[in-house]
């Protein structure tokens, strides 16, 4: 029998790696939210002091301490509305046809696939396609719009993901008591189907949006300038935004400026914070509701 | 009824499904958008390259060892900007793949469904901050820490830039595997509890092997992220293409060329301007083939549990 039987030693090695490898795991895990911290304190203790009513009112400039965020932050709010106002009718309509009608066929696969393939393209190729498309062929400049349409392109693949797992998540039950009752289909989907799944589908385009307002490749692509010290008054308008005015603070030698790069940082971080904030209080109600 | 009405009913019902076609062509333009975006995408990197190519021969570009597109006498060969690009996703894979993972053993096999519910939402705000932020982090502060290690460190180099993207990839490669991980199902653990395993022995020998497919395909997924990565490069790893295995030393990624052209003033139509697209064509390549090797892994070896 003692050949079957473990050695109290060989026992107690394989506890001891077991606890160190449990305790390994949890470390790392944790290191996680460490690091999250660390990256937070950093940005606020370089950039607090920089960070006043001032750096928001304020064009930036080549002195630090006149520098400020205005046209940035105004560059990324119409970037981000015009955004919007493009992607979402295209991306939950793309899903509404792809949950709702598409029938098993070849194009539906093509679709398919190309939906997947997108999601995985870096976000500097929507750039050049930006900087092709629409600032050279549409002739649109390197201007607002041109800016907007890109991040379009970039976001509709996470906005149709996101739009067709709000669908499904539907029971059949609400469609087939629809058509029970003499709806045609689109009256079904627009009374029953979308109002069920439309906070589904808010949290996630807000999540979307929320990466489109951090992105910066694509618009250094399609020449967002950095050193705009005005207001976009129109959608033909050039621009700056948040990201880009963080670049050009970081790429430059000087302390200062790194150190408004970091307050700016804090702005850009404060703005989806309360982006993420705004889908998890929508998803929180939403499930409160069904209960 | 009358006829009138009886008429007036039969045109509103054809107004209706007239209607609906219309809409449900729409909606299927909408659908047909992501296709036209992707043949768009290819038909202007494949455009520009062509003639990038007329007078760049594709050997020269694909095996050049010397990058110097925008200086004389100019040279094409891709090679530097390659080697760059993959001296930052070895970093990040060294950095992103063990903490990753790790998290994700952590999450699916011991973590209370509180601490799930604290590490997971951390997760996402990792993976939520913008990749610019990073490179603010990676530049002013871990190359001050570096250059505390190691003095000889460049003010930019690859190997700040590699952690940073570690950092960047660990939420995707943390929360794939945890759905990998989680879909083995229960009885595999036990059956190994039963015959004597301990915790770490179910878990490294028992679950993420049953897990493989998904694992794996989280890997791939993430380092073609990591080559796609832009901006956390192009603030911390610097502007210098050359072959080097130094991660000390500043370098050059493909996406931060492309970005370094954009941001100064080269005239359009000039070779210059089409290396950007010949850089992001073959960008685009490796992360399509990247992307498409990792989903076929997540499909071809998935173990299917009944």
């Amino acid at each position: 029998m003692s050949g079957v039987l473990e050695s109290p030693a060989n026992l107690h090695r394989r506890r001891t790696m077991a606890r160190a490898f449990r305790t390994a795991c949890m470390l790392l895990a944790w290191l996680c939210l460490v690091l999250l911290v660390v990256l937070l304190i950093h940005a606020t203790y370089e950039g607090l002091p920089w960070l006043d009513l001032q750096f928001l009112r304020e064009f930036p400039s080549r002195f630090p301490e006149r520098a400020g965020i205005k046209s940035a932050l105004y560059g990324s709010l119409w970037l981000i509305s015009l955004t919007a106002g493009f992607s979402i009718p295209v991306g939950v309509a793309a899903a509404i046809y792809l949950e709702e009608y598409a029938r098993r066929s070849r194009i539906h696969s093509l679709i398919e696939v190309s939906i997947a393939n997108l999601a995985g393209v870096p976000s500097i190729v929507y750039g050049i396609l930006g900087l092709t498309l629409f600032v050279r062929w549409l002739a649109l400049g390197r201007s607002v719009v041109a800016g907007a349409l890109t991040m379009s392109l970039l976001i509709l693949p996470v906005i149709i993901i996101a739009s067709r797992e709000a669908l499904r998540a539907v029971p059949d039950s609400i469609r087939q008591a629809a058509s029970a009752l003499g709806a045609t289909q689109w009256q079904t989907i627009r009374h029953h189907v979308l109002p069920s799944a439309l906070s589904g589908i808010l949290t996630g385009t807000i999540l979307a949006l929320s990466r489109a307002i951090g992105e910066t490749a694509p618009l250094i692509m399609i020449g967002a300038l950095t050193y705009v010290a005005f207001v976009p008054a129109g959608p033909m308008d050039a621009f700056t935004a948040l990201p880009i005015q963080i670049f050009n603070w970081v790429s430059r030698p000087q302390q200062e400026f790194h150190q408004l790069a970091a307050a700016g940082i804090m702005v850009l971080l404060t703005v989806l914070l309360l982006m993420n904030a705004a889908a998890v209080i929508i998803r929180h109600r939403s499930q409160r509701n069904r209960l | 009824m009358t006829q009138l009405q009886l008429d007036l009913q039969l045109r509103r019902r054809r107004t209706r499904r007239w209607q609906e076609e219309a809409i449900k062509g729409l909606l299927f333009l909408c659908a047909l958008l992501s296709i036209v975006v992707t043949v768009a995408i290819i038909a202007v990197l494949a455009r520009e390259s062509f003639t990038f190519f007329r007078s760049v021969p594709v050997w020269d570009f694909l095996f050049g060892t010397r990058w110097t597109p925008l200086l004389e006498p100019r040279s094409f060969g891709v090679l530097p900007l390659l080697s760059g690009t993959l001296m930052i996703v070895f970093g990040s894979a060294l950095i992103g793949i063990p903490i990753g993972l790790a998290s994700a053993i952590y999450l699916s096999e011991y973590a209370s469904s509180r601490v799930r519910g604290i590490v997971k939402p951390i997760l996402e705000v990792l993976a939520g901050i913008p990749t610019v932020v990073y490179g603010y982090f990676a530049l002013t502060f871990i190359t001050p820490l570096l250059r505390v290690v190691a003095p000889e460190t460049n003010i930019f180099n690859a190997a700040s830039a590699s952690i940073v993207v570690g950092i960047m990839v660990l939420p995707m490669v943390a929360s794939l595997c945890d759905d990998a991980l989680r879909a083995v199902p229960d009885s595999l653990r036990q059956g190994a509890y039963a015959v004597g395993a301990t915790q770490m022995e179910v878990a490294t020998r028992v679950v993420v092997p049953a897990a493989l497919s998904g694992v794996m395909a989280s890997f791939v997924l993430a380092l073609s992220r990591a080559v796609g990565e832009t901006m956390a490069v192009t603030i911390a790893a610097g502007a210098t293409p050359k072959l080097t295995l130094n991660p000390l030393e500043s370098i050059q990624t493909m996406t931060a060329f492309i970005v370094n052209v954009s941001l100064g003033d080269t005239p359009t139509g000039t070779v210059e301007y089409q290396t950007i697209f010949a850089v992001g064509a073959l960008l685009f390549c490796i992360t399509l083939v990247a992307n498409i090797a990792g989903y076929r892994i997540m499909r071809r070896f998935r173990e299917v549990y009944e």
